[in-house]
């Protein structure tokens, strides 16, 4: 196998006496689409934020491009090229949507013109074209992650760390939300899935990682994950209780 | 496709010089039709506090940061440019400058600190540290302590900046100063700094994770808008001919340098402008007419006008026209 | 300079601290219970001072005896200024932390006029009170009792406070702090909580006040002052922490007392401010403040 993208390597994290994450380790190749899965509070956005580096892990280290980039913060993961999106969707709502958008275009982009240009496709990609100039507290929930999608795209990221984007959709929403990903892999942007309702996410990913109680249940391809006894246990039984 | 883009946000910028224009045109000829020098002398004030004021936006609108101590850098403006005229002859033309700098340095060395706080912490530390300077300059002597520093007058004159009877001199300087921090709003507003900014103001998270770095945006902010208000501290000065701790750095004057952005509308183009039209002449008037028969009565005012605007309009005095700019534009499409 | 000397400001110092603390106790309560800083603090206090002074003159009734009288006055202020502005503006949607200060501001404009207008600017002071003009003696430290009295006053509304968290109230106040929407699904009301928090932030002014009316000049502007130290003795304990207020308090009146002996009375509010941005240097959320 190539070099990885990006490789995590014996990540823990605990906050007080509660470990959100215990020795975590995998790789992510160029390219692909993974998911991380697991019920809730077994520690997925607490990975999803210590690799875009707003939270500082307590042990392990994790390389992008080769890079170490544990402990380096948000801001410089950021221009490293690593894009994200919030549980709780984030939005400059003093703005409108793209003006959101140019703020992540302008990481690369010095003149506003230039910005406005990249923002411009970037929201048209993301089929936001028709509400370009609503302010962005207007917006309607899906179109909220959309736009949280479109403003880390426009910061042009390698890796892109999609939180929940499907969580709380319709069926329908959930479905042309699941056609933007794979347009954004086209593109040649590897991406991380959080979801905790596994089904919708299986015929998106290649690959899957399993968490429960912040430890990796397991790895594998998304036929194996499904069948195998742990998770139906750990994952699937919760999800049948509830 | 682009070109539609432009078509927005591009014609909202000019929209909104064209208008910069018209009052500005407005604002020149204005005093032409008033005779009456008190009123002119209001106008002349309330020009004064819509630059100050939207220099206090920059930081406490467009970036989110509360300052409630605006008067330190009012003040570093006008004692730094008055001593310079004073003692060493150097003209307030100038003086305005070194004032405006020394000013932004120590707004940027005050935010040194302060901002590793947020929130109310930050608020309450800029207030502190304005508080104490007051106190500390009313026990300098070199600066003359708490007596103050009278400008003597040698005669009008543009060179020094100095004019005795006349008043529509002042009325241009007021609004060269007003104009000049619209100016610098407006294009705060649309480049990649006022861009951050307004990020950073509106969700610090979600600024980090587009590689925005908090700390230095807020410097900056804090930096500009420190030395645009120090500029005006030094135009006071030559207007009054006379400075002291308590009228360049009270925490009142801190309050009523930010009140007018709060009141027209914070993070505004327009706001600081407005809220200065409406509330400098309630404040000066109410001192007038009142102030004098029965002491109090302009405070009362002051602060139920106060009380009234912040709860009756939170998003400020802009919103009505804001409003119906929206429904015009949902009648169109 | 004798050691005396040195304890006897070094004590009053701590005495004032625990005024100080009163009046910081009130605001860090009423922030702790809701966010909000009142930046009409000071202008409640001096309410109080003139509330006592018309009494005095008008009933002849001694400070110390208006006590409960004048705090139950302030608690009423309380409730009415949180019915009548506040709530108000917890329902803004737009800037609203913007406008809770402009608001409070306002309001201690608008109440320093009204001082102004019915009072005049001139000092006032009262003059035959119980407490005036004696004094305790420990040895050669000499202790003016208005200020001894004032200590003690203020350790009683900070017992007071204290015993208050542990009541079926204090509970209701403490779970309204940690969630205001939830309290809702317990049955708590959260307006009611919210109206009787602030009376009883105003109440521990109020009683502030009527300690101070005993020694302390009264003039429109007399809160001003306490009101900053407030806010830095705020600061330094850490919003929202009662406990806090009390130790900053007491440091700040030692500070202050020091500061007055051995470098310059005018000075003496600068050793405060190089404390607290000291402090804050350190510890950004203050001595007790939650991370
Ligand atoms: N910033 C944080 N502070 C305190 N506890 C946290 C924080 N982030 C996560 N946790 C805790 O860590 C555990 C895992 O949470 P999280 O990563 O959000 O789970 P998931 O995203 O899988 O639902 C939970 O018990 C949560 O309470
Ligand atoms: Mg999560």
């Amino acid at each position: 196998m190539a070099e990885p993208l990006l490789a995590i390597r014996g990540i823990s994290k605990s906050f007080g006496s509660v470990a959100a994450n215990v020795d975590i380790s995998f790789e992510v190749a160029a390219g692909e689409i993974l998911g991380l899965i697991g019920p809730n509070g077994a520690g997925k956005s607490s990975l999803f934020n210590i690799i875009a580096g707003a939270i500082k892990p307590d042990r392990g280290e994790i390389l992008f491009e080769g890079r170490r980039i544990s402990g380096i913060g948000a801001v410089a993961c950021a221009r490293r090229g690593i894009g994200r999106t919030f549980q709780v969707v984030r939005s400059f709502d003093s703005m409108t949507v793209l003006e959101n958008v140019m703020v992540g275009a302008f990481l690369h982009a010095r003149r506003s013109a230039a910005a406005m240009r990249e923002a411009a496709g970037v929201i048209a990609f993301c089929g936001l074209a028709g509400r370009r100039d609503v302010a962005a507290h207007r917006l309607s929930p899906p179109d909220k992650r959309r736009l949280e999608i479109a403003r880390a795209l426009a910061t042009r990221p390698r890796l892109l760390l999609l939180d929940e984007m499907l969580t709380g959709l319709t069926p329908t929403e959930a479905r042309e939300g699941m056609q933007l990903v794979r347009d954004l892999r086209a593109q040649g942007i590897t991406i991380i899935m959080v979801e905790h309702v596994m089904e919708v996410l299986l015929p998106l990913i290649d690959r899957a990682i399993v968490l429960d109680l912040g430890r990796k249940l397991l790895e594998g391809r998304p036929a194996e994950i499904v069948r195998h006894p742990d998770v139906i246990r750990a994952y699937l039984g919760e999800r049948y209780v509830a | 496709m682009a070109g539609v883009v432009r078509g927005t946000l591009a014609a909202r910028r000019r929209r909104e010089v064209l208008l910069g224009i018209a009052i500005l045109a407005f604002l020149a000829v204005l005093p032409l039709g008033i005779s009456n020098v008190y009123l002119r002398g209001l106008i002349v004030l309330a020009l004064l506090y819509a630059g100050l004021s939207q220099a206090w936006n920059i930081l406490g609108g467009y970036c989110g940061q509360i300052s409630l101590g605006h008067a330190l850098y009012f003040g570093i403006g006008a004692y730094t440019s008055t001593l310079l005229f004073t003692r060493l002859g150097i003209s307030p033309l100038l003086g305005m400058f070194a004032g405006g700098l020394f000013s932004g340095l120590a707004a940027f060395l005050v935010g040194l600190p302060c901002f590793r706080l947020s929130g109310h912490y930050y608020a309450i530390a800029t207030l502190v540290i304005g508080m104490m300077a007051a106190l500390l300059a009313a026990n300098w002597d070199f600066i003359n302590a708490a007596e103050g520093i009278t400008i003597s007058f040698h005669g009008e004159s543009w060179a020094d900046l100095a004019f005795r009877t006349a008043i529509l001199p002042f009325h241009y300087v007021m609004l060269a100063y007003a104009a000049l921090i619209w100016l610098i709003a407006w294009l705060i507003e649309g480049s990649r700094w006022g861009f951050f900014w307004r990020a950073v103001k509106d969700d610090v998270a979600a600024a980090r994770s587009l590689g925005i770095s908090i700390y230095p945006s807020k410097l900056a902010a804090a930096a500009i808008s420190g030395a645009a208000t120090g500029i005006g501290g030094a135009l006071y000065a030559q207007y009054v001919g006379f400075i002291d701790p308590e009228s360049t750095l009270d925490l009142s004057l801190s309050v009523l340098i930010a009140l007018p952005a709060v009141v027209g509308g914070i993070g505004t183009l327009w706001g600081p402008l407005l809220g200065a039209a409406v509330l400098i002449p309630v404040q000066q008037l109410s001192v007038a007419w009142l102030g004098s028969a029965a002491g109090g009565i302009d405070l009362m005012v002051y602060g139920a006008l106060i009380m009234a605007l912040a709860l009756a309009r939170p998003e400020g005095l802009v919103s009505f026209f804001q409003a119906r700019a929206r429904k015009e534009a949902a009648g169109h499409g | 300079m004798s050691a005396t000397l040195i304890a006897q400001v070094a004590i009053g110092g701590l005495l004032m601290g625990l005024v100080y603390a009163v009046v910081a106790a009130g605001l860090t309560l009423i922030f702790g219970l809701m966010d909000v800083v009142n930046f009409a603090h000071g202008a409640l206090l001096m309410v109080a001072m003139y509330a006592t002074l018309l009494i005095h003159r008008a009933t002849g009734l001694d400070p110390l005896v208006q006590l409960p009288l004048v705090a139950l006055l302030l608690f009423g202020a309380g409730v009415v200024i949180y019915r009548g502005l506040i709530a108000r503006t917890l329902s803004v949607r737009v800037n609203a932390g913007m406008v809770q200060i402009f608001v409070t501001f306002g309001l201690s404009i608008f109440l320093v006029g009204a001082a102004e207008f019915l009072f005049g600017s001139d000092f006032q002071s009262i003059n035959a009170s119980f407490l005036g003009g004696r004094s305790l003696a420990f040895g050669a430290i000499i202790l003016p009792w208005p200020l001894v009295a004032s200590g003690i006053v203020a350790l009683l509304v900070f017992l007071g406070l204290f015993l208050l968290s542990r009541t079926e109230f204090g509970h209701a106040l403490e779970a309204t702090r940690e969630d205001h929407e939830a309290v809702a699904l317990i049955g708590i009301d959260r307006d009611r909580v919210f109206g009787i928090g602030w009376g009883i932030g105003t109440a521990s002014v109020g009683i502030a006040g009527v300690m101070l009316a005993n020694f302390y000049y009264i003039a429109p502007d007399v809160g001003t002052n306490f009101a900053l130290i407030a806010y830095v003795t705020v600061a330094l304990g850490g919003f929202g922490s009662i406990f806090g207020a009390l130790i900053a308090g007491l440091i700040i009146g030692l500070v202050e007392a020091l500061t007055a002996l051995f470098i310059d009375p005018a000075l003496k509010q600068i050793g405060i401010f190089l404390i607290y941005l000291a402090v804050l240097m350190i510890r950004p959320r203050g001595l007790f403040g939650h991370l």
